[in-house]
């Protein structure tokens, strides 16, 4: 079992590793040894609920997950843990496969760029994303463009500029303090010109409860639509992985002030395992579509429910 | 989206009411909605649990059950028992045994630091400090520009020595520039990292024990989920923090957080973050905090942004008695609403006031910051003349400024009626208080606060 998903670049030193090793595993270590123990009681389904509780899976899923479980057992009159455990396996794989249903079909028009613009609240790793993101384009052999949206944090532009600068893709930019609106403008118009495939809107941070900035979303996507009716072809909000309950709320009111296409989940190589997805999946049903998992530029993957579920409660299969 | 705790342990009496005599049994399904609450605040579920343990015990020796408002009455021991495991009395900053003070923030990716020691800086250049910011974030890019810039916002000098020194040389060169020329406190911005990263989590010991920082202030975001525990306990643990800063508090997260790191850490909160701009930080209050996380709303920090729009004003007890006449006009009006919105965006003041029930938290969501705007615009709209004296009106006016205002006509006319409702309801309100039937002080000072705000 290599854990792909948690790759790192430097930790030569066997002992370490394995010290990490234990940090890691924690909840499907304990998921897996609690059934385990060869009877389904009480203690089991509790125990169960204390650990998804403890992945930030939620209150009230996490509850819904444990009745539905229970409900199915005492249906079947099942009595072996390992099927139940399976049973639980393929309840979670399902919640979350139900919202990737709704990903929209992507269709890459020649000579109209694909426009992905990237929101979210501060620290969640935007730019880092985006930067990913490009790369991520750029395995497909498509030129990217990179707008640099983010005019309000001291020095978002020069990050930008650096990951620009590091996977040859040209930045967009105006100075700081500038307007954020005249910045897609002309990079909607760059695009263009240059036939560019991709273009990835940055924007600032901002939370949700800040009603003026939110609305100040909508109208960087009315630019964009300008010159191409159906963009942006994707956005995307990207929640960091510790998030815990509040990043709910975070998906609702992104969703309530621009249509969010696609969920990123940010820095999953920690010790946090993205719970919130679970609630995200079921209450909005929006596409977990991407995972980031370290501050390079390739530590980006596609997501997929199986592989998500398996190595991060479980403790089986490849990993992202 | 949340219920609030209080609302859900009054049905949750109020159900079990019914039945009569209230049981101890009773009191559990009233524990699982206090641990409920934490869970979905992000208490870490330990913690939660303990937390419940001890609330239970208490409100079972109080004698809950034959209480008359079983929900205050448990809402009140879950309170004073959050007080109590947050800390009771704001903290400060630790004094150095010898200047200068070493302030090092440490933390996640994301959680802040750069922003923070900006704003910590600010902070304590207020009380008459020079501090220096060093630039420890050798790894992130554009991390030193970025604390360059917001140094050079606020006019505070910057150490940097670039990207491809060694972050625990340049804390060290950072001191000694310092002591050279009199900067203290010297604020140390280190690079994010994940506790479970041994080579990074070194180096910031390393910078410790070269330095030998006064505080080692681990910085965590407020909407940290149940892994704010491990997180904080692995920085304790191989760093050692003396306080914590919880971040991006302006939200609407509860910060559950911040009660489970206090919890197990036992290392006091020291200052919260409540926004972008660099003057946004203030020091912890626990009692604050707690009744955020139990959905109480924060009625204290309401009463401080009052006093703090309305210090320096004129003669608060002038407009009072005005009002009270019933002589006020459009122009004090305005006035009145630019000192509110200066105090933050409406849905948030509207969630620090205690007690709201669910028909206004319904009503919350459909008032938005651009009332304030829409009302503005009309207002300003008018001619000095037609604030001073509405009367004057008619319906051309009320079309030119519909026009002028960007509003429709309808919008120009509910406002001036509501105004003109709300003058009268002021006349009355002089005249009872002069017949002696209530006290004149209405709503605290400035006696400001229009009862019927027009708000759709």
């Amino acid at each position: 079992m290599i854990l792909k998903f948690f790759r790192r670049k430097s930790a030569p030193d066997a002992q370490l590793e394995q010290g990490l090793e234990k940090t890691r595993r924690g909840v499907f270590l304990e998921i897996t040894r609690l059934f385990d123990r060869g009877v389904l009681d009480d203690d089991l389904y509790e125990e169960l609920e204390m650990l998804l509780i403890q992945a930030d899976v939620g209150w009230d899923v996490s509850q819904k997950l444990v009745a539905e479980l229970r409900r199915r057992v005492e249906r079947d009159r099942l009595v072996d843990p390992l099927a139940a455990r399976e049973i639980l396996r393929e309840e979670m794989i399902q919640l979350l496969e139900g919202s990737m249903r709704n990903r929209t079909v992507k269709i890459l028009q020649r000579g109209v760029p694909f426009v992905i613009m990237v929101v979210g609240v501060n620290g969640v790793g935007k730019t880092t994303s985006i930067a990913k993101l490009a790369a991520y384009h750029q395995g497909f052999g498509r030129s990217v463009m990179v707008a640099a949206g983010d005019t309000f944090r001291a020095a978002a532009i020069d990050q930008l500029t650096v990951w620009g600068e590091r996977l040859g893709v040209p930045v967009i930019a105006h100075a700081q303090g500038g307007d954020p609106g005249a910045v897609v403008f002309d990079a909607m118009r760059a695009a263009h010109a240059r036939n560019a495939d991709v273009l990835i809107l940055d924007t600032a941070g901002r939370l949700h409860t800040k009603h003026n900035l939110m609305a100040e979303l909508g109208k960087l996507r009315g630019i964009v639509q300008k010159s191409v009716p159906d963009a942006p072809q994707e956005t995307i909000l990207v929640i960091d992985a510790t998030t815990g309950q509040n990043g709910l709320v975070q998906a609702k009111e992104f969703s309530a002030s621009v249509a969010i296409t696609d969920i990123l989940i940010a820095k999953l190589d920690g010790t946090a395992k993205g719970g919130i997805a679970f609630a995200v999946a079921k209450e909005l049903g929006t596409p977990i579509s991407y995972v980031g998992t370290g501050e390079k530029a390739t530590d980006l993957a596609e997501f997929r429910p199986e592989t998500y579920v398996d190595s991060l409660f479980f403790g089986q299969g490849e990993g992202f | 989206m949340f219920e609030s705790l209080t609302d859900r342990l009054n049905e949750t009496f109020a159900r079990l009411n019914r039945k009569g005599r209230l049981t101890e049994a009773d009191v559990d399904e009233a524990m699982r909605e206090v641990r409920r609450a934490l869970l979905e605040a992000d208490v870490n579920f330990k913690v939660a649990k303990e937390f419940v343990g001890a609330v239970r015990e208490r409100a079972v020796g109080q004698d809950v059950l034959r209480s008359l408002t079983p929900a205050q009455t448990v809402i009140g021991i879950a309170n004073e028992e959050l007080v109590r495991v947050l800390g009771e009395e704001p903290e400060g900053l630790k004094a150095p045994d010898k200047p200068p003070q070493i302030l090092m923030l440490v933390g996640l990716q994301g959680s802040g630091k750069t922003t923070h020691a900006a704003k910590l800086a600010l902070h304590l250049r207020k009380q008459g400090r020079n501090p220096l910011l060093v630039a420890a974030d050798v790894y992130r890019p554009a991390a030193i520009n970025q604390l360059q810039a917001l140094g050079k916002q606020v006019g505070i000098t910057v150490y940097e020595e670039g990207t491809g020194a060694n972050p625990v040389s340049i804390a060290a060169n950072a001191l000694r520039w310092a002591q050279d020329r009199g900067h203290n406190p010297v604020i140390v911005d280190t690079a994010g990292r994940l506790q479970i990263d041994e080579r990074l989590m070194q180096e910031l010991v390393d910078i410790r024990d070269r330095v030998r920082p006064t505080e080692i202030l681990l910085v965590a975001d407020a909407m940290t989920g149940q892994e704010a525990v491990g997180v904080a306990q692995a920085f304790h643990d191989q760093v050692g923090a003396s306080g914590l800063i919880l971040t991006k508090m302006d939200g609407d997260a509860r910060g559950g957080a911040a009660l489970s790191i206090r919890a197990v850490t036992g290392v006091p909160i020291k200052f919260i973050g409540t926004g972008e701009k660099l003057d946004a930080l203030e020091p912890f209050y626990p009692s604050r905090l707690a009744g955020r996380i139990l959905g109480m709303g924060d009625i204290l920090s309401l009463v401080e942004r009052a006093q703090e729009q309305l210090d320096g004003d004129e003669d608060p007890t002038k407009l009072q008695e005005r009002m009270l006449k019933g002589n006020f006009n459009l122009e004090d009006f305005l006035d009145q609403l630019q000192k509110i919105k200066k105090m933050g965006p409406l849905t948030q003041l509207l969630d620090m006031i205690p007690g709201l029930g669910a028909q206004m938290r319904q009503a919350k969501a459909q008032i938005s910051d651009d009332d304030y705007k829409h009302i503005e615009a009309i207002i300003y709209s008018m001619t000095p003349d037609e604030r001073r004296n509405p009367d004057v009106i008619g319906k051309r006016r009320t079309a030119r400024i519909a026009r002028g205002s960007g509003r429709t006509p309808q919008e120009v006319k509910a406002l001036l009626k509501q105004f003109e409702e709300m003058q009268k309801m002021m006349g009355q309100l002089g005249k009872m208080a002069k017949k002696g039937k209530m006290p004149p002080g209405l709503g605290g000072p400035g006696g400001g606060g229009f009862p019927g705000l027009p708000l759709r």
